[in-house]
């Protein structure tokens, strides 16, 4: 099997030099000779495991309980947090230039059209993606009572993934982009995204194959939807023609009114697949596991999953109301947009009243005020979303910063949070320790964080309404009262207001860094040391 | 692991008797509320489907009982904005602009009007308050290149300067240096004579050689005494209002290189009613004439 592996590096080194050879622009040499390095570094790899004989690892240990990949958990961990101060960090540098457009330092490779994806990339796929990835690896060993499948493949999808993000982001500052929302890279680094989603998949559903549970778990199930839904969104939005097999450039398939859809398609379901039905994986097992309560209610979580994943998967074209887009297409996206209310909503009820009977702990364990909280912002944006759907609303909400409020509460207030609580969970479990480094530091970010989010959405509300009215006063005559550029001043205090509710929604992530990175070398902070909450897996670890 | 029901003490539910890593799972009824509320969502959209168009077909889609477009409703407001315009329109291009002022609703509506239409397409040279910026004139002043009473601003906004459109007006600055018209201690001098109009100046020398090149060269369109020529478009140096600013360094790049700038045509993008009441907007603005 490591020889197959290593095929593959060669095939990679070779097909990095080709395309650096042969490349008619200067970003493709780039990519090619950085796709080369990367296959040479995986095939030194590949050969030192073989030298010091590194064996497949046992499926059990000498417990006879399961061996699981806990080093693959490790890695994410650290990606994932490395990924989110780069990410968090490019989101406050843009909203700084915003409010104060002299930060674009007039260079191409500094200027907000360019950071701004490398922004959402960072943050959506480099954070969010690595967190997914690297929980669902978790959840699905924890939860099937098995090692994950394969040796090699796994880190396959680890290093592919971040090779992906690498060339993503390299590509955008480099203005490499097919100027698709959240779809920007273009199509040689799709299709490379594509092979390790694939290989994604197969691991995931391996170690699904060979459970010693009989049932498969509600977070698995959502993964798992995730995953494949993800894969088909991916493939068909990026269907595109590129102009030379070695050049960066390519043509989308679709054009006009047709890729609009397509691509809202893509965009609303990446919400949807991604940091929703993704994340939701992530609240099932987490809480539950935090709390120590059975999750509340099974037929609830049947229900709102299916209906969830039926009902998201049209609601993608009220992106595009009052536009080209056919007026049934527009009432489509929409009514499905309301019906999905509810289905959202049974995550909440789920992920809330597993608390039922542990109440409590919202006071003592700081962890679980990151993941209650979280599943309060998932309630609250899942309520703003489908009433930013209706046209009426949409007519006023649409283009304005309310929309970017409503990504906002989502992205930092449930994707963030839930993420944070998982970080916070794993760093003891899978490095064995027996607490936190501190407590006081997770409430302390927390706080911090919290204020930086209603800072930061409150500004958008306020500044996208106001924005929404400007645009549609008229006078007494009816002729329009103001010009757009009145309104770009008028948004000024509010973008100034949005950067420090991001500047503290950083700072507190810095301090999630370093407590997790003490965490890691073993310390406890010696004033919390009576106090700590414990690692409630510890007693079971060797 | 263990695959037994088991009561749940707190809240006295089942499980459903499975568990994973220690997860149960409560066997608890869907909450009442969450189920209507989602009966409810699915059949209001029902009901909208039934009277909004909705369901594609195979060359067309259900219309709705409504029969309501969004294009149909977009045309219909602007027709009646339109109608409710149409009469104040009339009466302000069939008047004599000068007369406007004596009707003061019209005169009322063409100010709204006006300040509407240079916020959406002039205010992003002339500055918001049409206050200018260098190369493109303040509007409030009563410093007018090309004249400043409503038919001279009608014109100007209908055909621009040095525009592309047939009766465009033109004038010219010339290119001294460029051209090689003068030599760099001339075009100093020159430059010196006219901040003199304006400021005093030490170097008196270069101010009175600076004045007789203005005689030979500047004089024919900026006039003896420099008061500007409208005819030309040509600026007033003496008033201490600077097109493109006071230092030195941009009057001698002004003689060197000369200037030319554009005010495009309006009258290809805009309807003569909205051209009237910008006229109108901007002769009141506090300096027409």
């Amino acid at each position: 099997m490591n020889l197959l592996w290593l095929a593959f590096t060669i095939v990679g080194v070779l097909l990095g030099v080709i395309l650096s050879a042969k490349a008619v622009d200067p970003t493709m040499m780039l990519h090619g000779m950085v796709f080369s390095i990367a296959a040479v570094l995986s095939a030194f790899a590949l050969i030192a495991r073989n030298y010091r004989n590194i064996s497949t690892p046992s499926l059990a240990d000498a417990n006879g309980s399961v061996n699981y990949n806990t080093e693959i958990i490790k890695a994410g961990i650290i990606a994932s947090t490395f990924w989110g101060v780069v990410g968090f960090s490019v989101g406050l540098v843009i909203a700084l230039q915003l409010a104060f457009p002299v930060l674009n330092f007039d260079l191409p490779w500094t200027n907000f059209g360019r950071l701004r994806p490398l922004h959402t990339s960072a943050v959506i796929f480099a954070f969010g993606g690595n967190i997914l990835i690297m929980t669902s690896f978790h959840v699905v060993q924890r939860t099937c009572r098995a090692r994950l499948a394969g040796d090699i493949a796994p880190w396959f999808v680890f290093w592919g993934y971040q090779l992906f993000i690498v060339l993503a982001a390299t590509g955008y500052v480099l203005g490499v982009t097919q100027s698709k929302e959240y779809a920007e890279p273009e199509w040689y680094v799709d299709i490379w995204l594509t092979l390790v989603w694939v290989v994604y998949l197969l691991v995931f559903l391996a170690t699904i194959w060979k459970r010693q549970e009989k049932h498969i778990y509600v977070a698995n199930w959502f993964y798992l939807a995730f995953i494949v839904t993800i894969a088909m969104l991916h493939i068909v939005n990026n269907l595109s023609v590129p102009v030379s097999l070695t050049g960066v450039k390519s043509y989308s398939l679709f054009a006009g009114v047709q890729s609009a859809l397509t691509q809202w398609w893509y965009g609303h379901n990446a919400v949807g697949f991604f940091l929703t039905a993704g994340f939701l994986g992530i609240m099932y097992y987490f809480i539950p596991k935090r709390v120590n309560r059975p999750v509340y209610s099974y037929r609830l979580s049947i229900i709102h999953f299916w209906s969830l994943i039926f009902l998201y998967i049209w609601a993608g074209p009220h992106h595009l109301h009052y536009t080209a887009l056919p007026d049934w297409a527009q009432t489509l996206g929409m009514t499905f947009s309301i019906m999905l209310w509810m289905p959202s909503w049974g995550g909440m009820i789920n992920g809330l009243m597993t608390l039922s009977g542990a109440w409590d702990k919202l006071r003592t364990d700081p962890v679980v005020r990151f993941l209650v909280t979280s599943v309060a912002f998932y309630g609250m944006s899942t309520f703003e979303g489908p009433l930013m759907s209706i046209k009426a609303v949409n007519a006023l909400s649409h283009y304005t910063d309310w929309t970017i409020g409503h990504v906002h509460s989502g992205a930092l207030g449930w994707v963030a949070y839930i993420s944070f609580g998982a970080l916070y969970f794993l760093t003891p479990v899978v490095w064995k320790r027996k607490s936190l480094y501190s407590d006081a530091l997770v409430n302390l970010h927390f706080w911090i964080s919290t204020v930086g989010i209603l800072l930061y959405i409150t500004a958008m509300w306020v500044s996208g309404i106001l924005q929404g009215l400007m645009w549609r006063a008229y006078d007494a005559f009816g002729f329009l009262e103001y010009s757009f550029s009145e309104t770009v001043e008028a948004m000024h205090p509010f973008y100034v207001i949005r950067a420090g509710g991001g500047a503290l929604f950083l700072i507190g992530a810095l301090i999630m860094v370093y407590n997790l990175w003490r965490t890691v070398r073993g310390d406890v902070r010696a004033k919390e040391a009576g106090s700590l909450v414990p690692n409630m897996e510890f007693a079971g670890a060797r | 692991m263990s695959n037994k029901v088991e009561k749940d003490e707190f809240s006295g539910t089942d499980t459903t008797g499975h568990e994973w890593d220690g997860i149960k799972e409560l066997d608890t009824p869907m909450p009442r509320w969450w189920l209507w509320t989602m009966y409810a969502s699915i059949i209001w959209a029902i009901g909208y489907w039934i009277v909004m168009p909705a369901w594609p077909l195979i060359s067309s889609h259900t219309a709705g009982f409504l029969g309501y477009s969004s294009r149909g409703s977009l045309e219909q407001e602007l027709a009646d904005a339109t109608a409710a315009h149409a009469e104040d329109r009339n009466a302000l291009v069939t008047m004599e602009l000068s007369a406007v002022k004596n009707n003061s609703q019209l005169y009322q509506f063409a100010l709204r009007g006006g300040k509407s239409a240079f916020a959406v397409n002039c205010s992003q040279c002339h500055g918001s308050g049409a206050q200018g910026a260098p190369g493109f004139p303040n509007l409030n002043d009563d410093d007018w290149l090309w004249g400043g009473d409503v038919d001279a601003i009608y014109e100007t906004i209908k055909y621009g300067i040095r525009s592309d459109h047939d009766d465009t007006r033109i004038g010219e600055m010339p290119a001294f240096l460029t051209d090689e018209m003068l030599t760099k201690e001339q075009i100093n001098d020159v430059a010196e004579y006219v901040l003199s109009l304006s400021a005093e100046r030490e170097d008196t020398a270069a101010v009175d050689r600076g004045q007789e090149v203005f005689m030979e060269n500047c004089a024919s369109c900026h006039g003896d005494k420099a008061k500007g020529g409208r005819d030309f478009g040509a600026p007033n140096l003496t008033d201490a209002i600077w097109f493109y600013g006071k230092d030195k360094d941009i009057i001698l790049r002004t003689i060197s290189r000369g200037r030319n700038n554009v005010m495009p045509a309006w009258v290809d993008r805009l309807d003569d009613a909205t051209i009237r009441q910008l006229a109108l907007y901007v002769h009141s603005l506090g300096g027409g004439e």
